[in-house]
């Protein structure tokens, strides 16, 4: 059952990805992203790591990913038609993937394929205990300065953009794009025109 | 996982009452009559709306993004029906036992944020468009005091899981499988020597296990409110300036789809503030002294009487914040979208920290 699920979950995500690959329709491919990422949350969620797995919906899909369509949307005019991505840089676009899977193809011959998922049935009591508690404790005891220094990161680049959206702010662009939680200003309805 | 049994028909039949709560209680509050022509009191109103609705054609305008437009209301819906998998029914009934039933709530709730979208940008018309940017702007917003007030019963309780939660505000606290022998206080402190683990009721409530608790349910219920995009938060579909928002495009089968996904949210959130704040399942009557009140009104784990009293009670509450929610609806006019920002940002999200602080002091205390 795990593997079966493995499975379906995986060509989701392999086939969410291909579909990014090929349209050329810029919100499409934001779209597709999301099953992409819903996919690989699942992925996790099977392997074990639940936290992981949820999390990964929380700050991938419920908000990088809608910041990521809402500016395509305010950046556009809304009868344009579709916004479609051209291409450019042929040449090093096909090489570079395809140095990459000369690369991983040496190693793809040694890789047991889902390791975890062929054990599943045995390791099925150490999948079914949850993550919290030990990450909880981690963070707040062991990784406390990585945790900490992340959090100031995040309160950085929070002041910085309520700063660069503020209409007040003298220097820097006053963007009015800037779609962060801390910018509040851009969602009335005179700016996205 | 079987509460889904339940809760698929009961979503539809919810769904069916509640427009026609929502009518009568519309037409409570302006003096009026409301619908009374089919069925005794007009309580066949909305299923005659709903023959109509299913009849009607399935119009997807030219101009639309024929894909986005059509896959979008089964987005929004999934999204948010998907939420319903963690939630504890009764005692004996957990749905999907989930440590990070909580977590996962708030994930699925923002999912519901891309259909919106999906709908807005595929419809292709002005009003959908801003209608989907406002609700999204809204939903991200108020998300940020909604996961505070949250946070503060999770710091309280010590455990993600929703199951765990109920039974930590009853008299079945120590039934819980694998849990140490846990003791209620009154208040949530031991200093004051007054245990409650015997008595449960509403003394064993997390509304009174932290006496502050009834202002972070006021957070909750707020963001909740604008989550579900309901008046006085529904600038996302605000008929007298944008139509219909980001539904303005659809009809028939889709419309209703988007509007079963919008009281799914309204009964998602107060499934929620039932659990996390007024007791879940449990019962609100102490037992006092002889009285065994709260034994008399609530069953065993895993007993018939569990299953019926547990279910009556949570239902109850529930279908009591409904109300609660269409008396605010009719009662209070649309805020301003600066005003809407302002509120979030400036008054409920600084509270609710402060909040958040004291519930860290509390839980220290007991």
């Amino acid at each position: 059952m795990v593997q079966f699920l493995f499975y379906a979950f995986a060509a989701l995500t392999l086939a969410a990805a291909l579909v990014i690959l090929f349209t050329r329709n810029l919100l499409y491919a934001a779209f597709s992203l999301i099953f992409c990422f819903l996919g690989v949350a699942a992925i996790y969620v099977l392997s074990g790591a639940d936290f992981l797995g949820v999390t990964q919906i929380v700050i991938y899909v419920g908000g990088v990913l809608i910041l990521l369509i809402f500016g395509v949307m305010l950046t556009n005019r809304i009868s344009a038609g579709p916004v479609l991505t051209g291409l450019h840089n042929q040449f090093l676009g096909y090489a570079l993937p395809l140095g990459l899977l000369v690369l991983l193809l040496g190693t793809l011959g040694q890789l047991a394929l889902p390791d975890w998922a062929l054990r599943a049935e045995a390791t099925g009591g150490l999948v079914q205990q949850s993550t919290v508690a030990p990450i909880g404790l981690q963070l707040m005891t062991q990784y406390i300065l990585a945790f900490e220094l992340a959090g100031l990161l995040l309160l950085l680049a929070l002041i910085g953009s309520a700063l660069l959206a503020s209409p007040a702010s003298e220097q820097g662009p006053a963007t009015p794009l800037a779609p962060s939680p801390g910018a509040p200003s851009s969602t009335q309805p005179g700016t996205p025109s | 996982m079987t509460t889904l049994i339940f809760f698929l028909p009961f979503l539809l039949l919810f769904v069916v009452l509640a427009v026609w709560a929502e009518r009568k209680v519309s037409a409570l509050v302006q003096d009026r009559m409301g619908p009374m022509e089919v069925g005794k009191w007009g309580l066949l109103q909305t299923v005659a709306d709903l023959l109509k609705l299913l009849q009607k054609e399935d119009i997807v305008p030219a101009a639309a993004d024929r894909r986005l437009f059509l896959a979008a209301p089964v987005v929004i819906f999934v999204a948010v029906f998907a939420g319903f998998a963690v939630l504890p029914l009764t005692n004996g009934w957990a749905g999907s036992s989930s440590e990070l039933g909580v977590f996962y709530l708030l994930a699925i709730v923002s999912l519901d944020v891309i259909g919106i979208l999906m709908a807005g940008w595929g419809s292709n018309s002005k009003y959908s468009l801003y209608g989907a940017l406002r609700s999204v702007a809204q939903i991200i917003s108020y998300e940020v005091p909604l996961a505070l007030s949250i946070l503060c019963v999770v710091v309280l309780s010590g455990t993600l899981n929703l199951q765990a939660i109920s039974f930590q505000q009853g008299i079945w606290v120590n039934d819980v499988l694998g849990s140490e022998a846990e003791r209620i206080w009154l208040f949530g402190l031991p200093a004051l020597g007054l245990e409650v683990t015997e008595v449960g009721g509403i003394l064993s409530w997390n509304v009174l296990r932290m006496p502050l608790f009834f202002v972070v349910w006021l957070i909750f219920f707020i963001a909740s409110l604008a989550e579900s995009n309901r008046a006085p938060f529904d600038l996302p579909e605000a008929e007298s300036e944008i139509i219909g928002g980001y539904h303005t495009e659809y009809s028939g089968f889709r419309w209703s789809l988007v509007f079963l996904a919008e009281y799914g949210m309204m009964l998602l959130v107060a499934f929620l503030g039932a659990i996390l704040f007024w007791g879940s399942w449990n019962t609100p009557l102490p037992n006092l002294g002889p009285l065994r009140l709260a034994e008399w009104t609530s069953g065993a784990p895993g007993t018939l009487g569990g299953h019926l009293w547990g279910g009556f009670w949570l239902l109850a509450k529930v279908l009591f914040t409904i109300f609660l929610q269409m008396w605010v609806r009719w009662t209070y006019p649309r805020l301003r979208v600066d005003q809407l920002m302002s509120l979030c940002w400036k008054y409920l999200t600084p509270a609710a920290l402060v909040l958040l602080l004291l519930t860290g002091v509390w839980r220290l205390l007991g």
